[in-house]
């Protein structure tokens, strides 16, 4: 048989699962103005400036009734399932406080002051010129998790009502329109049967739902799906995993890395590299990210960062110190030629990560996050004015309009054929990102196509020989990092991932080394799933299986990512 | 009938916790929320409530400004109002003064049942309720795996190392709930966006009649000394089994007197 | 300083965990007292003696002839200021506990619990305490005029030193609230073996029994040992054994004086929930799995080969 790819062993789901209409009584659901879902940058930067535009309007006001805004957030609370680099540009921040909050009053842990990029080799490392696309002049390093705190405490003065622990299920549709959604429910038992506390979901209706759900969005994927919205190109992911420690000297500038321990040649698609970025005096953060269209089964994106860290140039930045944070999560890839065709349907809006708003290259998101969100406020008050209702054709499409004519397009635009070309290998890709940014993306001519990263065949290697064994000081285990992420999802909760666990080897073994909180085991012949060490990084979901909402609650509780 | 349940926010176990070493007190800077054990205590009041008759849930509590955030939750569970002692000067209070405040307050709100839950995830007491209970005056039952009320008398089964007792005591009375007792309820969405509008109200020492010398490190009678690493565990031995390690075992117990 | 040591006593027997802590006080050479409370307990009280009593305050009441805390707040409340006692230890119980939390109160004086040690440092008592799951140990001091102090269970073995205590009664009065709560039923002892909560040995179950039917290897070493059963999250996980008996993260905490660990890797989520432990053993085919770096005696090897020979061992030698 040729080698197998996981997109050949696809797990029981279909979109239309999760769409219904509203079935709780009229006097049991609950409304809403504007619904959110998702209390991420997009997602808070939304419900600021609904706020803002809500306060400068009592028409609006009384028209949205008594719970204008409700953000919906699957974690714990705001943050707790927010992880990302990060260096964040502030253009978006400051325009969405209209001036009144600058970079000091934000949680940013300064502004980057020098910064090198590496090629390493197991035992060296060696700086090249930055690339024009990874300048982070007048940027500044933060954690995302802090910062989501940080905007929900601004969004709640704001008025929003944040529900945290809550999942939206179910994407409510009537009459071919988004009526909002249906959450979902808690206290069942490992196999879907109810416990004595059992909560049944509710249906939330509003006029506008706005879809900001970050990477590998639930009901994104639903609406994507429901209203025809895909885009040109399949969308990819790559999966980052990082760590936060605590260290003895200061690290005075942003690191990036490229090369070891990934392979160069083409025949891997081994398409990546690391962040080292400082926090502050006495903290730093680094993380390895690989796209996800590898084809070495016994890749392990967490084991390769454990590697990195042994290199004598990166280890030298942790001497003395003490890791305190650790986390996984995956960044969509897929670029301009990967957005959906449209981001709004009747009702709805999709912002952020969950579109695929996500420079590669500059390694940049959360500021389009930020401004997509803005922008998606506009236009669901916009759609709101009198004689106007979110659903009249076209109504929303002034936010497709916004996206379109905002600096989110032309960045996109700009850099969409960069992470295509480095499928071809190290080298080669980056002799096509060269001439990309040199031209200012005329070069090279038209889109190039994504291919789903399920599709990639999946091939046995010795690399794990490489992997060092963890040693609880420089080097983890998945087990005490899954610990370190602050998940303590209850054993008997509902298994939330849909996998087929009758594959070959390869596959077996792929997702066993893919998943960073070692939820999958290869044994015997077939997977073995433990859904309760799931840390939602969404790898699955591109790798041949699919996340679905877990108990809202669940998961990671991320402080420092 | 008034039932009051008295809670605590505590920093959240998921999250690593550190002792700050310049005050020698748990860093409380990370995140907080409502006592797992408590919300038990919350679940049993509610459950008293809903068996019948006129009833109102208070929640008490000790802590910071912030704390009312964790207390939250509870109210959003079904309580209906939340009353916090909260001084700037009771930071530091340990055992004496911290029943002392908290027997003022329920003293105040004169309830007919007073819950507790098994214990502090942060603490560890297990001796709050007693000493309430002898401040109030008042019969305390504790480690209780089940409670029935009726007539005026609270009836529970207390867990103890030797079984369960059935002890029975006169309302107005004081009740520490076994983790055993129950499973909380996860809040409704409606129960969370209600919350915020329940009364809620936060006292200072003197709105208690308490000064500011009896409350905190000053009014308390422990002190934390210093810290230490915990005592090495000795020599780790670790042996192959070559067919006796079974009876190296042995030996290694009856060594420690372990058998 | 005089130091009482409450005697806590069950069936006509004085609890090892309060005879512990006697001894240990009686080592720091200040003046040790102990107290006996309850119904027909005078015979019991002189016994005290042979575990490093010199006195022993007896209160004989029919209020006290039940295990509930409040009468006996009245009744050490009023020999503490009778007696000019400024120390009360206890090991705690569920009884120790409410009686010592009523007393603090009562007397507005410090109560530090949880403590495996207890010193005499320049005239002062300095108490140990573990603190954030086991991982820091903090020293702990009174400022109040009387101390109390409750102790983990197990913390001290009782030492018999031998000698007869001189009894001496004394007769409580009662607060009326304290003798409200009422005994309607009274527990026995329990049946199956002690519940993991409370035990002082415990011998574990992992993935690396094989199968749900070799847990029979882990009940009998229970059994010879006295202890309880437990299993890592794996293992009830798969439906093996049940979960009021997992261990860990999401089970229970426990910390016996012993832990064997049979077939268990260690993963941290199972380590958070019995580091406290005071002797490990750990037995696993695997001489890279992460329990070997916190146990005290690590054997490589095979449990189904070494669990049957240990128990049969284990059975001689206690015969």
């Amino acid at each position: 048989m040729a080698r197998p790819r996981p997109a050949e062993y696809p797990p029981q789901f279909d979109a239309s699962e999760f769409v219904d209409e509203p079935t709780d009584p009229p006097d049991e659901r609950i409304e809403v103005g504007i619904l959110i879902v998702g209390a991420g940058p997009a997602g808070l930067a939304c419900a600021i400036r609904l706020g803002q535009l809500i306060e400068e309007s009592p028409r609006l006001a009384k028209r949205l009734g008594e719970v204008p805004v409700a953000v919906l957030e699957k974690g714990k609370q705001p943050g707790s399932h927010s992880l990302s680099g990060a260096v964040v540009n502030p253009r978006s921040l400051r325009r969405l406080f209209r001036g009144e909050k600058r970079a000091a009053d934000m949680p940013f842990y300064g502004e980057v002051e020098a910064e090198g990029v590496y090629f390493l080799r197991h035992n060296s490392s060696m700086r090249i010129p930055t690339p024009p696309t990874m300048k982070n002049h007048g940027n500044y390093v933060a954690s995302l998790s802090q910062l989501t705190r940080w905007l929900a405490e601004q969004a709640e003065e704001a008025g929003a009502t944040i529900l945290p622990e809550t999942v939206a299920e179910k994407l409510l549709v009537k009459d071919g329109r988004v009526v909002g959604v249906r959450t979902g429910d808690k206290g069942r038992g490992r196999f879907g049967e109810r416990l004595p506390n059992f909560e049944p979901g509710s249906d939330i209706v509003a006029r506008v739902t706005i879809l900001c759900e970050g990477t590998q969005g639930h009901l994104t994927g639903v609406a994507i799906d429901t209203f025809g919205l895909e885009g040109e190109s399949p969308q990819v992911w790559a999966l980052g995993v990082k760590e936060v420690w605590k260290v003895a000297k200061p690290l005075r500038r942003v690191v990036h890395t490229l090369g070891w321990p990934l392979r160069p040649q083409a025949k891997y698609h081994e398409f990546g590299g690391s962040f080292i970025y400082p926090m502050g005096d006495d903290m730093l953060t680094i993380g390895m990210v690989v796209g996800l269209d590898y084809r070495d089964a016994d890749l392990s994106v967490h084991d390769l960062l454990q590697q990195l860290k042994t290199n004598p140039f990166v280890r030298k930045m942790l001497d003395g110190g003490e890791r305190i944070g650790w986390g996984a999560k995956t960044i969509p890839e897929g670029g301009f030629v990967a957005l959906p065709s449209r981001l709004h349907a009747p009702g709805l809006l999709m912002c952020g990560d969950g579109a695929g708003l996500v420079n590669v290259p500059a390694l940049k998101g959360i500021h389009y996050a930020v401004e997509s969100g803005h922008l998606a406020a506009e236009a669901a008050v916009d759609a709101l004015r009198p004689g106007r209702t979110p659903w009249t054709p076209g109504a929303l499409g002034i936010y497709d309009d916004a996206v379109r004519e905002s600096f989110i397009w032309s960045d996109l635009k700009e850099v969409r054929n960069m992470r295509q070309a480095f499928g071809r290998g190290f080298y080669l890709g980056g002799a096509f990102a060269g001439a990309m940014t040199a031209s200012k993306g005329k070069l090279p001519p038209g889109d190039r196509p994504t291919e789903p990263d399920a599709l990639a065949p999946a091939v046995r290697t010795d690399r794990r020989r490489g992997y060092p064994a963890p040693d609880g000081k420089l080097t983890f285990d998945k087990l005490s990092s899954v610990y370190l992420s602050g998940n303590r999802t209850r054993d008997d909760a509902p298994n939330h991932l849909r996998v087929r666990t009758d594959v070959p080897e390869e596959i077996a073994v792929m997702w066993e080394q893919m998943c960073p909180a070692h939820v999958y085991e290869a044994r015997d012949g077939h997977v073995e799933i433990t859904p309760s060490n799931c840390v939602q990084c969404g790898a699955i979901t591109a790798k041949g299986g699919r996340l679905t909402p877990p108990e809202g609650g669940s998961g990671p509780e991320y402080t420092v990512t | 009938m008034k039932i009051a349940v008295c809670v605590k926010e505590v920093p959240d176990a998921a999250v690593t916790k550190r002792i700050d070493p310049s005050t020698k007190r748990l860093d409380r800077s990370g995140e907080s929320v409502l006592n797992h054990f408590d919300s038990q205590a919350v679940e049993e009041a509610l459950k008293v409530k809903e068996a019948g008759g006129e009833s109102e849930v208070v929640l008490v509590s000790m802590g910071p400004a912030g704390a009312l955030d964790s207390l939250r939750k509870a109210l959003a569970m079904g309580a209906d109002r939340a009353v916090l002692v909260s001084d700037d000067a009771a930071a530091g209070s340990d055992l004496v003064v911290t029943s002392r405040a908290l027997a003022a307050a329920l003293e105040r709100e004169g309830a007919d049942l007073v819950l507790f839950g098994q214990q502090s995830s942060d603490s560890d007491g297990a001796v709050l309720w007693a000493a309430v209970a002898d401040r109030l005056r008042r019969p305390v039952i504790s480690q209780v795996a089940e409670l029935t009320v009726s007539d005026g008398k609270v009836r529970g089964k207390r867990q103890t190392e030797f079984g369960y007792d059935v002890i029975e005591a006169p309302l107005p009375a004081i009740i520490a709930v076994s983790d055993a007792i129950n499973e909380p309820r996860y809040p409704s969405l409606k129960g969370i966006m209600s919350a915020k509008k329940k009364p809620q109200e936060s006292l200072s020492g003197s709105d208690l009649g308490l000064d500011a010398d009896v409350l905190g490190e000053q009014g308390s009678g422990t002190s934390v000394l210093a810290l230490d690493d915990p005592p090495p565990r000795g020599d780790a031995r670790k042996i192959e089994d070559d067919g006796s390690a079974a009876g190296q075992i042995a030996d290694f117990l009856a060594e420690k007197k372990l058998l | 300083m005089t130091i009482a040591v409450f005697l806590e006593h069950h069936d006509g027997e004085l609890q090892k965990g309060s005879l512990g802590v006697l001894g240990k006080a009686a080592s720091l050479g200040e003046e040790v007292v102990g107290v006996v409370l309850g119904s027909g307990v005078k015979e019991l009280a002189a016994g005290a003696g042979r575990f490093g009593a010199k006195k022993v305050y007896v209160a004989d009441a029919p209020e006290l002839e039940a295990p509930l805390p409040q009468p006996r707040v009245d009744a050490l409340a009023q020999l503490v200021r009778e007696q000019g006692i400024d120390t009360v230890l206890f090991a705690a119980s569920v009884l120790a506990s409410d009686t010592a939390g009523g007393l603090a109160a009562r007397l507005d004086a410090g109560l530090n619990w949880d403590l495996v040690d207890l010193a005499s440092q320049d005239g002062s008592l300095v108490g140990t305490r573990p603190a954030l799951e086991d991982s820091v140990y903090a020293d702990v001091g009174w400022t109040s005029d009387v101390k109390l102090a409750l102790f983990r269970p197990g913390a001290f073995d009782p030492a018999e030193t031998g000698g007869e205590a001189e009894v001496e009664e004394f007769a409580p009065s009662f607060e009326d609230f304290s003798t409200q709560a009422a005994m309607i039923e009274q527990a026995h002892e329990e049946s199956e073996g002690p519940s993991i909560e409370d035990a002082d040995v415990i011998v574990a179950g992992g993935r690396g029994l094989g199968g749900p039917e070799n847990f029979t290897l882990v009940e009998e070493l229970a059994k010879a040992l006295g202890g309880a059963v437990a299993a890592t999250r794996a293992v009830v996980d798969a439906g093996w054994y049940p979960y009021s008996t997992q261990v860990g993260q999401t089970g229970k905490t426990v910390a016996p004086k012993l832990y064997v660990a049979c077939g268990i890797s260690g993963a941290i989520q199972h380590k958070v929930g019995m580091q406290g432990s005071g002797t490990v053993v750990a037995i696993n085919k695997d001489p890279n799995a992460p329990i070997f770096e916190f146990c005290d005696l690590g054997v490589v090897g095979d449990l189904h080969e070494i669990v049957p020979k240990l128990t049969e061992l284990v059975r001689q030698r206690k015969s």
